[in-house]
C-alpha cells in the first residue's frame, strides 16, 4: 500500500525537485522562457504562474469542490494583498503581524459576504457575490484616504520585509516563496478533500437536496467551502505582493475573477492538477503570447492577424470555449482520458 | 428645488440606460435561465457598430441623421450577433446552465480582446448632435437634453416589449416560457426558435443601450460594456430576475440611488450604495431572488 | 442493455395493434437507475392505468415517454420509434402530456393557456365549449387563481386542443374534493372514447370505473399486467402489488 502511493506521488516529487533547483540552472531556452532559466525575468515570471496556480485552487474549493459559482473571488485575495501593503506602510505594523491581520480580515470578510450571499442560491449567488466584489474594486479605485493608491496600486514597503525577499538578485528567494505557496496550497486542499469536511463539500456538489438528507448542513459547509477558499486565497494575495513589490487593483476587478474561472475550467475543475496546471498555464500564456505575436516567424502576417494574435485573452477565451465544448473535465481530464486509451 | 429636479432627471436619465442594458439580460435569463455574461460584449459591439458608421458616412450629412443611422446599423449588427451566439454556442449547451454562463464568459474575454486588436484600447471619440448637447428649461432646471432622450428611448423600448410580451404570439410563449419552461415544451410548442429571438431582442436593447452610453460617456472603448454591464446585473437581481416591470422598477431605483447619493454624498458612494441597495434587497425579500432556474 | 433484468414484453388482453410498446425503458437519474428495464404495450382504446406504490418510477414512467427525462431503450408510437426525438416533436406526433400537480401557467388567463397552445381557437374549441363549459365562463380570469379541480380542467383542455394519439395523463384527481373526482373521471371516460390514455393513478375506485388495462410497476420494474377488473377483484394480488385493498363496495 505504502509503495504503491509512493509511485503514485513519485511523479508530483520528480517535478517539485526539479522546480527546487531551477535556480541553480544557467541555460537559456529560447521563446519559452525569457532570458536564462535561472535569470530574474524567467524566476519571476515562474514565481508568478506558481501564485496563479495557487489562486486557482483556492477557487476551486469553491467552485470545483463545493459547486458554487461566485463570481466574488477576487475579493479575498485582493484583501490579502491590500491589508498586507496597507498594514506595512500605513500602520507600520511587522511583518508576521501584518500577516496575521491580513488573515484576519480575509476571514472576517469571508464570513460576512458569505454569509449574506448564500442566503440565495445558483445564479442569484454569483451575482450577489460578483457585486461584493464589484463594490470593493469600487473602494479600492477611490483611494479613500489615500490607503489604497487608486489606479496606481500600493507599493509594497521593502524595509519592512526580509532583505532576501528584496532586489534583483534575490529573484531565487521570491521564486521559492512562490513554489513553497503553492506546495502549502496543494497540502491544504489535498487534506481538505480527504477529511470529513472535503465529503461534505463533494456531497452538496453532487447533489444538495441528498446531502441535507444525509445529515450535513448545507448552508454551513458551503460557507466553509467559501472561508478555505478565502483564507487560501488571501495568503496568495500576500505572497502575490511580496513577489511582486506591492498591490495592483487588479487584483480586485471582475476580470481577474473571471481569469479564475477560466484557470479552474481550463485545468480540470475539482482537480488538484487542474487547477494548478490551470492557473500556471492561464498566467504563462497571458504574459508570453504577446512575445510570440511580435516575432519574426509571424511577420509575414496581415498587420490584424498580428494584432489578434496579439491579444492573449482572444486565445485564452477561444481556447477556453473549446474546452467547455469538447473537453469539459478541462486539460488534465483530457489528459488522463488520453493516458488511459494509450493503456488500453 | 431646480437642483432636485436636475438630480432626478440626470438619476431618470442613467436609470433609463441601465434599463436599456438589463432588459434583454433579464428576458434572456428569465426565459433560459443563462445569466449572460456576453451582454458586454453585446453592448460594446454595437456602440462600435454605430460608431463605424458614424465614421463612414459623409460629413455633410448632419449629426443627428448619422446618429439616427448609427442606431438603426447597431440594432441589426446587435440581433445578428444574438442570434448567432444562440444558435452556435448556446444551443448545443442546452440544460446546461453552468456550461452556457462559462462559454459566455469566454465570448466577453475574447470579445474585448478582439475590440482592443481592431479599435485599440484607447477611446474613440463619438460625434454628439448639439442638440443632445445642450439643455431644456424644465421647473426653473437645465436639464440636459441627452438624459431627457435616454428616458424616452427606455419609455418607448419599456412600452414596445410590453406591448410585444401581452399581445403577440411570441409574447405569450416567452410569458409562458419564463414560467415554467418544460410545460411549454410538453405541450409541443417550439421554444428553441423563441430563445433565438429572445437572444436577438436582448443582442438588439443591449446594442442600443451600447450607442447611447457611449453618447452619456462621449466615447466608445473595449472596456466599456463591462462596467455597464455590472450595473445591468445588479439592476437585474433587485428586479427580481426575468420580470420585466420589476427590472424597469429596479433600473429607475438604481439610477436615481447612485445619483443622489453621489450629489448629496461623496463622489463615488453612489456606486457603494447601489451595492448597499442590492445587500438590504437580499436580506429583506431574499425569496423574490430565487429565480427559478438556478 | 442487460437483458436479465428487462420484464418481458407484456400479452394484451386485446388484439389490434397497440398505439404504444415500451421495449426495455431505463432510466438514470444522477446515481439513482430508477427505471430497470420497463416493457409494455398501451392498447389502442380505451384507458390503461399504470400503477404501483409511491417512488416506483410511474411518474419518470410517463416523463421518458415524451423526453423529459433522459432515457434509453425502444419507444414506438404506431410503428414509428420515437426515443431519440425531442419532447416538442413527440408531442406534435401526437402525444399529449398532463403532468402531475398540472402545472397550469398561474399568470396567464386561462384562455391563453388555451390559446398557448391552440392560437386560434382556445375556449372557442367545440370539445371545451362541450366538456368544460365552467371554463369558457372563466376565460379571463388567471389561472393561477383557479381551484386545484379548475385548473386540472385546464391542463386537460389544453392537451385536447391538440389530434392526439395517446395521452399520458399523471394522477389528474390527486387532492381533489371527492365530487371533483368525480368530474375529472366523467371527463375522462368521454374522453377515452375517442383516444386511448395511459393513467398514472392511485384512486382504486376510479381505476375501477374507467381502466380496462392495468400494469404494476414495482422497484423500476412492471410487476404485473392484465385486465383492471380481475386486478381488483382479487383482493389478495391488489394488496400484494400495491400495498392497499379497496372495500367491497369500493364507492368513490
Amino acid at each position: 500500500m505504502r509503495a504503491t502511493s509512493l509511485i503514485k506521488a513519485l511523479p508530483g516529487l520528480v517535478v517539485l525537485v526539479a522546480l527546487v533547483v531551477l535556480p541553480y540552472v544557467t541555460v537559456t531556452i529560447p521563446g519559452i522562457l525569457p532570458g536564462r532559466v535561472n535569470g530574474p525575468g524567467s524566476l519571476t515570471l515562474l514565481a508568478t504562474c506558481f501564485i496563479f496556480a495557487g489562486f486557482a485552487l483556492s477557487y476551486d474549493v469553491i467552485f470545483g469542490r463545493t459547486g458554487l459559482l461566485s463570481f466574488g473571488h477576487a475579493l479575498f485575495v485582493a484583501a490579502g494583498s491590500y491589508l498586507l501593503t496597507i498594514s506595512l506602510s500605513s500602520w507600520d505594523l511587522p511583518l508576521p503581524l501584518a500577516i496575521v491581520v491580513a488573515l484576519t480580515s480575509t476571514l472576517v470578510l469571508a464570513l460576512v459576504v458569505g454569509g449574506i450571499a448564500l442566503r440565495v442560491g445558483g445564479i442569484a449567488f454569483a451575482m450577489v457575490t460578483l457585486a461584493f466584489a464589484q463594490a470593493a474594486s469600487i473602494i479600492v479605485l477611490r483611494n479613500p484616504g489615500d490607503l489604497t493608491g487608486g489606479e496606481e496600486g500600493l507599493v509594497l514597503d521593502r524595509s519592512a520585509i526580509p532583505q532576501l525577499l528584496v532586489g534583483v538578485h534575490n529573484a531565487p528567494y521570491r521564486y521559492w516563496l512562490a513554489l513553497g505557496f503553492v506546495v502549502i496550497a496543494w497540502a491544504l486542499v489535498a487534506l481538505l478533500v480527504r477529511s470529513r469536511a472535503g465529503h461534505a463539500m463533494a456531497a452538496v456538489r453532487e447533489n444538495e437536496a441528498r446531502a441535507a438528507v444525509l445529515g450535513y448542513d448545507v448552508y454551513k459547509v458551503k460557507l466553509l467551502a467559501i472561508v478555505v477558499g478565502a483564507l487560501i486565497g488571501g495568503l496568495g494575495g500576500i505572497v502575490h505582493a511580496i513577489v511582486l513589490g506591492g498591490s495592483t487593483p487588479h487584483l480586485t476587478t471582475t476580470e481577474f475573477t473571471l481569469a479564475l474561472l477560466v484557470m479552474v475550467v481550463l485545468g480540470g475543475a475539482g482537480r488538484l492538477w487542474g487547477a494548478v496546471i490551470g492557473g500556471f498555464v492561464y498566467h504563462y500564456l497571458d504574459s508570453r503570447l504577446v512575445e510570440f505575436s511580435s516575432s519574426s516567424a509571424l511577420g509575414a502576417m496581415p498587420d490584424i492577424v498580428q494584432r489578434l494574435l496579439g491579444q492573449p485573452l482572444l486565445i485564452l477565451g477561444v481556447l477556453f470555449i473549446i474546452v467547455v465544448y469538447f473537453a469539459p473535465q478541462g486539460l488534465t481530464g483530457l489528459g488522463a482520458r488520453l493516458l488511459r486509451k494509450e493503456r488500453a | 428645488m431646480s437642483e432636485l429636479i436636475l438630480i432626478l432627471a440626470t438619476g431618470l436619465g442613467l436609470g433609463a440606460l441601465y434599463f436599456l442594458a438589463a432588459s434583454g439580460l433579464s428576458l434572456i435569463y428569465g426565459l433560459m435561465g443563462v445569466l449572460n455574461f456576453a451582454h458586454s460584449a453585446f453592448m460594446m459591439l454595437g456602440a462600435y457598430a454605430g460608431w463605424e458608421t458614424m465614421q463612414r458616412l459623409p460629413d455633410g450629412m448632419s449629426v443627428g441623421v448619422r446618429l439616427v443611422l448609427a442606431v438603426v446599423v447597431a440594432l441589426v449588427v446587435g440581433a445578428l450577433i444574438g442570434a448567432v451566439v444562440e444558435v452556435c454556442l448556446i444551443r448545443p449547451l442546452y440544460k446546461h446552465h453552468i456550461q452556457q454562463v462559462l462559454v459566455t464568459v469566454g465570448l466577453s474575454l475574447a470579445a474585448v480582446a478582439v475590440a482592443q486588436a481592431v479599435w485599440s484600447a484607447d477611446p474613440k471619440p463619438v460625434q454628439k448632435p448639439t442638440w443632445m448637447a445642450s439643455t431644456t428649461d424644465i421647473g426653473g432646471a437645465h436639464l440636459p437634453n441627452d438624459r431627457l432622450l435616454f428616458v424616452v428611448v427606455a419609455l418607448l423600448v419599456f412600452a414596445g416589449l410590453m406591448a410585444l410580451l401581452r399581445y403577440t404570439r411570441l409574447g405569450l410563449i416567452i410569458r409562458a416560457g419564463v414560467e415554467n419552461r418544460t410545460m411549454v415544451e410538453a405541450l409541443g410548442i417550439n421554444v428553441q426558435g423563441t430563445f433565438t429571438i429572445v437572444f436577438a431582442m436582448g443582442g438588439a436593447a443591449a446594442a442600443l443601450a451600447g450607442v447611447l452610453y457611449s453618447q452619456y460617456a462621449g466615447s466608445v472603448s473595449p472596456a466599456q460594456g463591462g462596467s455597464l454591464l455590472i450595473y445591468a446585473f445588479i439592476v437585474v437581481v433587485i428586479g427580481g430576475m426575468g420580470s420585466l416591470p420589476g427590472t424597469a422598477v429596479a433600473a429607475v431605483a438604481v439610477g436615481l440611488v447612485q445619483q443622489m447619493a453621489n450629489y448629496y454624498a461623496a463622489s463615488g458612494v453612489g456606486d457603494l450604495s447601489v451595492v448597499l441597495l442590492l445587500a438590504v434587497v437580499l436580506l429583506v425579500r431574499p425569496a423574490s431572488m430565487k429565480g427559478g432556474h438556478a | 442493455m442487460n437483458d436479465e433484468t428487462s420484464a418481458p414484453p407484456v400479452e394484451t388482453t386485446r388484439s389490434p395493434a397497440p398505439v404504444l410498446t415500451v421495449d426495455d425503458l431505463h432510466v438514470r437519474y444522477g446515481g439513482s437507475h430508477i427505471l430497470q428495464g420497463v416493457s409494455f404495450e398501451v392498447p389502442a382504446t380505451g384507458v390503461t392505468a399504470l400503477l404501483g406504490r409511491n417512488g416506483v418510477g410511474k411518474t419518470t414512467t410517463l416523463k421518458s415517454l415524451i423526453g423529459l427525462a433522459p432515457r434509453t431503450g425502444r419507444i414506438v408510437l404506431d410503428g414509428e420509434e420515437i426515443q431519440t426525438r425531442t419532447t416538442t416533436r413527440i408531442v406534435r406526433e401526437g402525444i399529449g402530456y398532463v403532468p402531475e400537480d398540472r402545472e397550469v401557467f398561474g399568470g396567464l388567463t386561462v384562455e391563453e393557456n388555451l390559446r398557448l397552445v391552440d392560437p386560434s381557437t382556445g375556449t372557442d374549441a367545440p370539445i371545451v365549449q362541450k366538456l368544460f363549459p365552467d371554463l369558457v365562463t372563466r376565460r379571463a380570469q388567471r389561472a393561477g387563481t383557479l381551484s386545484g379541480g379548475q385548473q386540472q380542467m385546464v391542463a386537460l383542455a389544453r392537451v385536447l386542443l391538440r389530434d392526439n394519439r395517446l395521452l399520458l395523463i399523471d394522477e389528474p384527481t390527486k387532492g381533489l374534493a371527492p365530487k371533483l373526482v368525480t368530474e375529472v373521471a366523467d371527463v375522462l371516460a368521454e374522453v377515452a372514447e375517442a383516444t386511448p390514455i395511459l393513467l398514472v393513478e392511485q384512486n382504486l375506485p376510479l381505476v375501477r370505473r374507467i381502466a380496462d388495462t392495468v400494469i404494476v410497476l414495482d422497484a423500476g420494474q412492471v410487476v404485473h399486467a392484465g385486465s383492471a377488473a380481475d386486478l381488483i377483484a382479487d383482493q389478495e394480488l391488489t394488496r400484494e402489488l400495491l400495498g392497499v385493498a379497496m372495500r367491497r363496495d369500493g364507492a368513490a
